[in-house]
């Protein structure tokens, strides 16, 4: 009897959606092996550089905490908006909105107590990205303007924002670099742990990306979120006010995303430059695609997006690797998960 | 020798048999008319013989060959092509890069060449397109004329056209009729797929009707009549309701006065509709789809905003109010297409909640229990096989239905809105939904229930309004009801309009 096997768009059971990242890594493996062959590098020690030796050591292990704290943010922001339908590709511009107000408010509150100031920070940044959240959701509830066009676009106009005020008002008046002048140290985030960098802000980020998930799955709001996300139409009919709906998704997802500026500026580099991101609000939508647009998943994405960070920095150094190299594993990584994860969608059945 | 000869073609998807040992035949250089009411089979029929569906029984011969078509290159290649109701033209693209597109040998393409050639096969054929001009800068009647060349280009010499008119304003009518006069004078043969009476006397030479899969029979124009024909395409032979009208003396509860509304596509679709629904009845409106129902239910569903006149809910103007506000003033709706009634995605307490979320909230938090609550009291009360988690879009159609009818009615509204309710479902849940939309009525509601299945008109309506291009072309007590008066009005014949 010949068997013949089909492709079916059913949820994969749970041991195989466990098994994926596995076999992800795996495929990741066998196609690098070719370009760290061709590098002269041993394809296995660099595997243990990427994945393993960031895990290994606690400073190591708290460090990938430490690069994992905005990406949570980022991908819980994202995670919020996606599962609304409302897609916010400018998690970037309101990190960088939220970067900018902490960077101004640590100078302006150095007269006032850390359990004063700090709050105060964070508010300032949910705000800052909620502005900047606010043009595009306009748009997109009163003009049906495509936000994924406008969300993306303000990702440009801020840095260029940014750019005039380190290169203008903000100039550090010491050295001359185009960076903003250190932020003082009441306003500066305590850290968790002796001798590591961990700081508040990953408390901050575990509490935003748990109040997400209590907005989705625990208010009326969420559930009016969650039906205009999978069926607009359906959710008009049923009386749900589409445009509302949509324009608060937007501001709650920039804030979060705001939030995460503060903690790169309050707990990490203590002044903003236009590097401070790499990437952590592009990066937030592959957290939240990896978490499947949910927010526990996105946390955890959040913390592997951490440590394949960690572990390519990591390889060039011990390994003496171009970084490049480490990157493009990286990023090969990234490809490949993202794609194997689709998979999660589908089953294989034997057709009789 | 016929140009097309179908044979005993049977077709099933599933459990429905959608054409049932259909003959058809076909002469070279007529306009033949395929004519039957919506999921008469006559789609299906077509697209078989386009190579789009293949037949399950049965045999085709083309000009006497027997063929086999199981692509529409394998129909093009025998010279048939097919203009569907859906354009397939590419928006962005010239008229002549759409009308070469897969009919262009080589890789290579020169713009002035395409263009030159289109030009000719335009004049050639008498089919006037601009070959420059982007398609999406069409008008959708210019759009269809470039579908019928594009075809043409393919040298056929049987153009099967879908429903050629639902999509277009009477003058686009006109100039497609004598388009397709003068391409049969050429020795063309058309197949002109409609359920437009009028029409189909105007432009055929001879009719094929079916029903319900079958084929009833094929008549010549000159020996028929629209009374005729309207009898072949909806007379049930077994059809009898006895039921006893209650006199309506009731308060009206819904009125609807000059309302007229736009298409999605922006065209008119409901044209100054008055009427008016009463306490304890159901008024039924007929019609063959397409013909402005789709407006009306999504009008008084608060998803459309009328351009002109006014929707009373009692003494309220409800025209320009949203869906969640017609909702609370009491209006239990159905729509017509159940996935627009439910969020597939979501779970069946989910989507039982939604409509009325206050109920369920405290605070804006879920009150999870209180849902869970509800949602198995109504899966009780409903008899809807599921549970209260389980993904909505999991459910069989009629389980869908029963989750939207639980929705619609536990809140004991004064008007129920019910657009084709029992579409797709199978007999029990049929009976269910029809025996609930009773029991409504019983008890004091006005129900208004828009269908295009006559029989669950008949059978369930205490009055009865008939729709025809946009416009309430008849209105009757179901006493005086047949369904030869109703299948006339609903095909448009004008001798019966003045009747009524």
């Amino acid at each position: 009897m010949k068997l013949k096997f089909r492709l079916e768009r059913t949820p994969s059971p749970f041991w195989m959606i466990a098994l994926l990242p596995i076999v992800a890594v795996l495929i990741t493996f066998i196609i690098s092996t070719l370009l760290l062959l061709l590098a002269k590098a041993n394809p296995f020690e660099t595997f243990y550089y990427i994945l393993i030796s960031p895990l290994s050591s606690r400073t190591s292990a708290l460090e990938v905490l430490v690069k994992a704290t905005p990406l949570i943010l980022t991908s819980s922001a994202v995670t919020l908006a996606f599962a609304s339908g409302y897609w916010n590709i400018g998690a970037e511009g309101q990190f960088f909105a939220g970067a900018i107000a902490a960077a101004f408010l640590g100078t302006q509150l150095g007269g006032f107590p850390s359990y004063f100031a700090i709050p105060l920070m964070f508010l300032g940044g949910f705000c800052a990205g909620m502005l900047w959240a606010l043009i595009p959701a306009w748009l997109k509830v009163k003009l049906n303007v495509d936000e994924v066009v406008t969300t993306l676009l303000m990702n440009y106009i801020i840095l260029f924002f940014l750019s005039y005020l380190l290169n203008g008002p903000w100039r550090d008046p010491v050295s001359g670099w185009p960076q903003s002048p250190t932020i003082a140290p009441s306003t500066m985030l305590p850290k968790l742990l002796e001798r590591s960098r961990l700081h508040l802000g990953f408390l901050v980020a575990i509490a935003a990306m748990i109040v997400v998930w209590f907005i989705l799955s625990k208010t009326s709001l969420g559930l009016r979120m969650r039906a205009v996300g999978k069926g607009k139409d359906a959710a008009r009919f049923m009386g749900v006010n589409i445009g509302r709906t949509l324009f608060i998704t937007a501001l709650i997802s920039g804030g979060i995303a705001g939030l995460a500026g503060v903690t790169e500026v309050a707990g990490i580099h203590f002044h903003i430059t236009d590097a401070i991101s790499d990437g952590f609000g592009y990066t937030g939508i592959i957290g939240a695609t990896l978490g499947n647009l949910n927010p526990w998943g996105a946390g955890v994405a959040a913390v592997f997006l951490g440590l394949i960070a960690t572990g390519a920095q990591s390889v060039s150094r011990s390994m003496d690797l171009p970084v490049f190299l480490g990157n493009v594993v990286q990023a090969l990584l990234l490809l490949v998960t993202l794609s194997i994860i689709l998979l999660r969608n589908y089953s294989i059945k034997r057709v009789t | 020798m016929f140009a097309i000869e179908m044979r005993g073609i049977t077709k099933r998807f599933g459990p429905v048999l959608a054409n049932d040992k259909v003959d058809f035949e076909l002469v070279q250089g007529e306009v033949h008319a395929l004519l039957g009411e919506n999921g008469a089979g006559k789609t299906t029929l077509m697209r078989i013989l386009y190579g789009l569906y293949q037949e399950d029984e049965g045999k085709i011969f083309v000009k006497g060959q027997t063929s086999k078509i199981n692509s529409p290159k394998d129909a093009i290649a025998k010279g048939i092509g097919m203009v569907s109701q859906h354009f397939t033209l590419v928006p962005p693209l010239s008229v002549a890069e759409n009308i070469v597109l897969g009919f262009n040998p080589g890789i290579w393409m020169n713009p002035r060449d395409i263009e030159k050639k289109v030009k000719e096969a335009s004049e050639r054929f008498g089919v006037s397109v601009k070959s420059s001009a982007l398609v999406r800068h069409l008008s959708v009647g210019e759009r269809q004329r470039v579908e019928i060349l594009k075809a043409l280009y393919r040298n056929i010499n049987v153009l099967i056209l879908d429903e050629p008119t639902a999509v277009l304003v009477p003058q686009e009518v006109d100039i497609l009729f004598e388009t397709l006069l003068r391409l049969r004078k050429e020795g063309l043969s058309i197949i002109f797929i409609s359920h437009k009476l009028n029409e189909v006397m105007t432009i055929s030479d001879r009719i094929t009707v079916l029903r319900d899969g079958k084929c009833i029979g094929t008549v010549a124009k000159k020996d028929s009549s629209e009374k005729k024909l309207a009898k072949m395409m909806v007379g049930r032979e077994t059809f009898g309701v006895t039921r006893q009208l209650e006199e309506g003396t009731g308060k009206p509860v819904l009125q609807v006065k000059n309302i007229t509304a736009l298409s999605s596509k922006g065209l008119v679709a409901l044209k100054n509709i008055s009427f008016t629904v009463f306490e304890n009845e159901i008024l039924g409106i007929a019609g063959v789809s397409g013909n402005g129902q789709s407006e009306l239910g999504r009008v008084l569903s608060g998803i459309l905003k009328p351009s002109a006149g006014q929707v009373f809910l009692g003494d309220k103007d409800i025209s320009k109010s949203t869906p969640a506000e017609i909702t609370r003033l009491g209006v239990g709706r159905i729509p017509e297409d159940r996935h627009e009634g439910v969020v597939g995605e979501l779970t069946v307490e989910e989507n039982l909640a939604l409509e009325t979320l206050n109920e369920y909230t405290r605070n804006s938090m879920m009150n999870w229990k209180k849902v869970r609550a509800g949602a198995l009291d109504l899966i009780k009360e409903y008899q809807i096989k599921a549970r209260p988690t389980d993904e909505t879009r999991k459910l069989s159609g009629g389980n869908m239905q029963k989750v939207i009818l639980a929705r619609a009615l536990s809140r004991k509204p004064k008007l129920v809105i019910a657009a084709q309710p029992t579409r797709g479902l199978d007999v029990g849940a049929t009976e269910y939904v029809r025996n609930r939309l009773l029991e409504e009525k019983k008890g004091g509601a006005a129900v208004l229930l828009i269908s295009e299945d006559l029989e669950e008109i008949l059978s369930l309506s205490d009055r009865i309004a008939v729709m025809y291009e946009g416009r309430m072309v008849g209105i009757m007590d179901a006493g005086d009801a047949t369904e030869e008066k109703l299948g006339l009005l609903m095909c448009g014949a004008k001798e019966m309009t003045n009747e009524a």
